[in-house]
């Protein structure tokens, strides 16, 4: 008997527990504009390709050294933006994924052999490939969103990307980071590699 | 059995007259400041990201200019903005998007690039923000009365945002610290890009 009592007043607790700590339903579209930010943020970060040729485009600025650190990260946001807003703008862009797998194949390639071109063929190759990075934002904006927020969400997501890849690239001072560095490009560019047998599948 | 129960049956009580007691906030609807009409307006420009981030940059590009453009900016934007905002409110409506566009993509620019403006030129610059800007708020912010005290708040905002925005950057002496304040005109530019594409979205 009394250990009916107990189960009856733990099965209690967990109604009195489930009914009175309500949770938000999410069975709705989220709209508004932290969510527009949060889910602009959330873009970059949430896919693989993105993210790896992000901290990709920072490891290669670290190895290259200055202006390029910080040439790279300058131009590849406005240059993105300009991608996005074809993207936006409902302009055709055939083989994105491909130029996104493209870009991780061979900024991860730049970083593995620790390529060391002009500084405007480093910019020209990031920003060309910033293009398909940003249709692809562009391109899949959720419908309600705060266009801005959302915007500036993914902005400031793949800046945060740059900065981790600089700031990882920063073990380039030592020769056992500059071999670690190149060894993450390799992994970079096999990931690309990946993402263009699945662009293709 | 009672005395065996009672342990569990007052710990049960107990937590759930807590859960019920002091349930989650619900939060389906916003709440106004609650301090009058001058928070209110320092509060919509701090919810307003297209009046706030053009206003930053603009601190920013004075701040990276120097000392002397940063006074300039510190006074003429809030004045500006208040003359703008009176004007707004005793003319009517007029807003309009490409007023941000502009403002983002031109500010933006200007700061990735460390654009070498003349204090002439950037005082023209932040008086022509402050006003356009100022009078889409007076615009909307309903009876000139009202507007205005409203207005006062932002104005207020803006004098103590410029000043610790350009104060900061005006100290700055590492280069790569500037570099970071370029790296955010880049950012500012790129959002202003997206938001004329967003402007010719299709189905938007």
């Amino acid at each position: 008997m009394a250990s009916h009592m107990r189960h009856a007043s733990r099965l209690l607790l967990f109604a009195i527990v489930v009914f009175c700590l309500e949770q938000a339903l999410s069975a709705h579209v989220q709209r508004g504009e932290a969510v527009s930010f949060r889910i602009g943020f959330a873009h970059p970060i949430s896919g693989w390709d993105h993210v790896l040729a992000m901290v990709a485009v920072g490891l290669w600025g670290a190895q290259l050294g200055a202006p390029a650190v910080w040439l790279l990260p300058l131009a590849f946001p406005m240059v993105m933006a300009m991608g996005g807003m074809l993207g936006l703008m409902g302009v055709p862009m055939p083989g994105t994924e491909i130029g996104i797998a493209a870009s991780a194949i061979l900024l991860g390639s730049a970083v593995l052999s620790e390529v060391r071109p002009p500084y405007v063929i480093a910019a020209a190759v990031v920003a060309f490939f910033a293009i398909f990075h940003g249709y692809a934002h562009g391109a899949e904006l959720p419908e309600g969103q705060n266009g801005l927020l959302y915007s500036m969400g993914f902005v400031i997501a793949t800046g945060c990307l740059h900065a981790i890849g600089i700031s990882f690239g920063l073990i380039h001072r030592w020769l056992w980071g500059q071999q670690l560095l190149r060894l993450a490009g390799g992994g970079v560019a096999l990931a690309g590699a990946f993402f263009m047998w699945r662009a293709f599948h | 059995m009672l005395q065996r129960l009672r342990p569990a049956a007052v710990t049960t009580a107990a937590i759930a007259l807590w859960i019920v007691f002091c349930p989650a906030r619900a939060e389906a609807h916003l709440n106004s400041t609650g301090l009058g009409p001058i928070y209110d307006g320092a509060a919509h420009l701090l919810l307003t990201p297209e009046d706030l981030v053009p206003a930053l940059a603009l601190a920013l590009l004075a701040g990276l200019r120097g000392v002397r453009h940063g006074r300039a900016a510190l006074f003429v934007l809030p004045a500006a903005w208040l003359l703008g905002g009176i004007a707004g409110a005793v003319a009517g409506h007029g807003e309009s998007r490409a007023v941000a566009i502009a403002s983002f993509l031109v500010l933006g620019v200007f700061v990735a690039a460390d654009a070498p403006l003349s204090l002439t030129l950037l005082t023209a610059l932040t008086a022509s923000l402050g006003f356009v800007h100022g009078f889409q708020n007076g615009a909307g912010m309903g009876p000139p009365g009202v507007a205005a005290q409203a207005l006062f708040g932002i104005a207020g905002l803006l004098f103590v945002l410029t000043a610790l925005v350009v104060a900061f950057v005006v100290e700055l002496r590492q280069p790569w610290s500037r570099i970071a304040v370029r790296v955010l005109g880049s950012w500012i530019a790129a959002s202003g890009l997206l938001m004329l594409g967003w402007a010719m979205h299709p189905i938007r």
